[in-house]
């Protein structure tokens, strides 16, 4: 930790925020009757604030195993997941629900939206969850919806919405209580290739912005957006590599200035891989 | 590490708030469903408060007409104690005379009396011309139109000399004059036949109300004597009616009486004896236990559709919850505890039983508006009625919503979001 010192007066704490996931000799094991399905096996890697990943592998290689333990929705069955420093496995299901609803935003690939429920509702339900006060959340709702391009629809129910939209209004839901960790399962596995474009830049603004993404994907092409890109096959990590050719969408619009780059050149030399 | 838990309290309390409206709103985003499940609750309540609001306002009519009896009655009946009922005996005792009744009145033993009413009632077929009624037909005296409280409309009662003389004349009640001649026509001078033998009407009673059982405008009044001997071919009778001095002196009225009978009767043992000497207050007992053991069944009768209710709740229920198990699934990911779950899905189950009970209520109430004018019964509502079917169905909701409330909260949001 010597490097670190010269640069910043960093408290553990820090440290800790910065080194958002750590999976340290995950493992994951299903009883399917008399057998024994090891989904997972030995997985460890870490995840740092402002990262940009995907998690790509063939079906059954365990990529949903491994989000679904990354969103708190299942308990690894050997290792420790260290969310912000804490250890996971120390969280009663209450308490783990409430840590979903502050830190983690989840855009799942089909069936993201309540049904027959509007937009706007749908993006302050976590907020109600979360104990935002009415108005407050009715505002943020709307600002979100906004942000993501979907101003004039924001009392539209699902039906009434494209797969592209439906996915926007998830992503905007995701951001409603400004998680640390946006958790996206195939978001553009069933929607149309121009959506999905659409889609993926919006990742990439919320990840300019400091949004910390992980994806989960199947699709190489998808996997090419993101920064990193970490191989799963049979439950292992097989390999774990900055994406050279990130594919980027064209930000004409939000061109950033050189200091922010420079600041984010600065903290890429934190990383520790 | 800070995760907003020191705003619990708050938190708690907004989400009950939150939580009715997040039900609120999930039951009216299929709000056919919702009204199917309400269905069952609507007719549960609405029946309880019809038949409960009708049972007892057929008490309440049944109390106030007894009332209007008056408190100074005393009817002596004859049969044994067991054989309860309130009018007239069934069959067979024949153990009650006139020389009874004479003795009640002439006894220097009995102070407590002032006029007494020797009665024979039997079922008769009277007809005028073409018409004809089966009636009620009453042998009395000139004492009976005070004791009983009988007022005449048109024309004379039954006089002493009718009595001595067994005189063929009768006094009609409204409803015969209706049956026999038309409504509100003048009987007087007309004949009627009663089992055949002619009778000359020479008075109408004014009406007093009631129907069925205890209408008491659809009675014929002729002289006990001519009932006995001329009509019926008797020798006792079927009630004495006591007029006694006062409120005060019931229960002496009736020791005095009681005795005099016993002594008459021959009998030493007063637990054999062959009558019964009721009170107002008794033959009021009587009556209310016979009409709220009916109430009571009626209502038995609608707790069980209520109960049917409540399973229909929880069968839609169930079903809504295996319906929206992603949802569920998805709620979970989004932060929603165990605790929040069941306490939305019971929410719903409430809100349909409340308004359910509700519409029940104002069924019910409706459909007892409806019946009451047709029985003639007064349009009474307790509110102690409205409460409970608002606490029953309060508690149908709880009670039956907690079941599938659990269920949800118990699905994995793995499995949930799964399901297909």
């Amino acid at each position: 930790m010597a490097e670190y010192r010269g640069w910043v007066a960093a408290p553990s704490d820090y440290q800790d925020k910065m080194r958002l996931i750590n999976l340290s000799h995950l493992s994951k094991i299903y009883q399917s009757g008399e057998v024994e399905v090891k989904a997972l096996d030995d997985i460890s890697f870490e995840i740092q604030k402002g990262e940009f990943v995907a998690i790509m592998g063939p079906s059954g290689s365990g990529k949903s195993t491994l989000m679904h333990i990354l969103g708190l929705l299942d308990r690894p069955t050997s290792g420790k997941y260290l969310l912000e420093g804490m250890d996971t496995s120390k969280f009663s299901d209450e308490e783990l629900a409430k840590i979903r609803n502050k830190k983690i935003g989840f855009v799942f690939q089909f069936f993201n939206l309540l049904p027959r429920t509007a937009a706007l509702r749908n993006v302050v339900i976590p907020m109600i969850y979360g104990g935002i006060k009415p108005e407050e959340r009715e505002k943020r709702a709307q600002e979100l919806l906004e942000a993501v391009g979907l101003k004039e629809r924001i009392y539209h129910t699902s039906s009434q919405l494209s797969g592209g939209e439906q996915q926007r209004v998830a992503i905007a839901r995701a951001l409603a209580m400004n998680p640390s960790i946006i958790l996206a399962d195939e978001p553009t596995g069933n929607i149309a290739t121009a959506q999905a474009e659409e889609i993926m830049r919006i990742f990439q603004k919320l990840n300019i912005k400091g949004h910390t993404i992980v994806l989960i994907t199947h699709e190489s092409d998808i996997a090419e957006y993101a920064k990193r890109i970490i191989h799963l096959r049979d439950g292992k990590i097989v390999k774990d590599e900055l994406n050279g050719r990130q594919r980027k969408i064209p930000i004409t619009k939000h061109q950033i200035p050189i200091r922010q780059l420079a600041d984010k050149i600065q903290i890429s030399k934190f990383k520790t891989f | 590490m800070d995760f907003g838990f020191g705003i619990l309290d708050f938190f708690k309390f907004m989400e009950f708030k939150e939580l009715i409206s997040e039900s609120l709103i999930a039951l009216k985003a299929n709000k056919v469903r919702t009204g199917l499940a309400a269905l069952g609750v609507v007719i549960g309540i609405a029946s309880v408060i019809a038949l409960l609001s009708l049972g007892k306002a057929s008490q309440h009519l049944v109390e106030s007409q007894i009332e209007s009896l008056g408190s100074n009655l005393l009817t002596v009946m004859p049969g044994r104690i067991t054989q309860g009922g309130i009018r007239g005996a069934m069959g067979g005792a024949t153990t009650l005379t006139s020389q009874d009744a004479q003795a009640i009145a002439d006894s220097s033993k009995i102070t407590t009396v002032k006029t007494v009413s020797p009665e024979y009632s039997r079922n008769a077929q009277a007809t005028a011309g073409k018409n004809n009624t089966n009636t009620q037909i009453y042998g009395v005296t000139p004492a009976y139109f005070s004791v009983r409280k009988v007022d005449i409309e048109k024309g004379v009662a039954i006089s002493q000399r009718d009595v001595e003389t067994m005189a063929k004349v009768a006094v009609l009640g409204p409803q015969v004059v209706t049956d026999l001649f038309g409504e509100g026509t003048n009987p007087i001078g007309e004949t009627i036949r009663i089992n055949k033998i002619a009778f000359r009407v020479v008075g109408v009673t004014k009406s007093k109300g009631g129907t069925g059982f205890f209408s008491q405008d659809d009675r014929i009044f002729i002289p006990l004597t001519t009932a006995q001997k001329i009509v019926f071919g008797v020798e006792h009778l079927s009630t004495i009616a006591v007029e006694t001095t006062g409120k005060e002196v019931m229960t002496e009225a009736q020791n005095q009486i009681g005795y005099l009978l016993l002594e008459r009767h021959r009998l030493s043992d007063p637990t054999a004896a062959d009558f019964q000497i009721m009170s107002q207050e008794d033959i009021l007992s009587t009556a209310t236990q016979v009409t709220q053991t009916f109430t009571y069944l009626l209502a038995g009768i609608a707790a069980i559709s209520l109960l049917v209710g409540g399973i229909g709740i929880m069968n839609i229920m169930l079903v809504t919850v295996t319906e929206r198990t992603r949802e569920i699934g998805l709620r979970k990911a989004l932060g929603a505890t165990k605790r929040i779950i069941t306490t939305q899905f019971l929410m719903e189950a409430v809100i349909i039983t409340f308004f359910g009970g509700i519409l029940g209520i104002l069924l019910g109430v409706g459909i007892f508006g409806i019946l009451a004018k047709a029985m003639s019964l007064p349009f009474v509502i307790s509110p102690s009625s409205i409460i409970l079917a608002f606490g029953v169905s309060a508690a149908v909701g709880i009670l039956f919503g907690f079941y599938p409330a659990q269920k949800a909260a118990k699905l994995q949001p793995i499995e949930a979001l799964r399901y297909e």
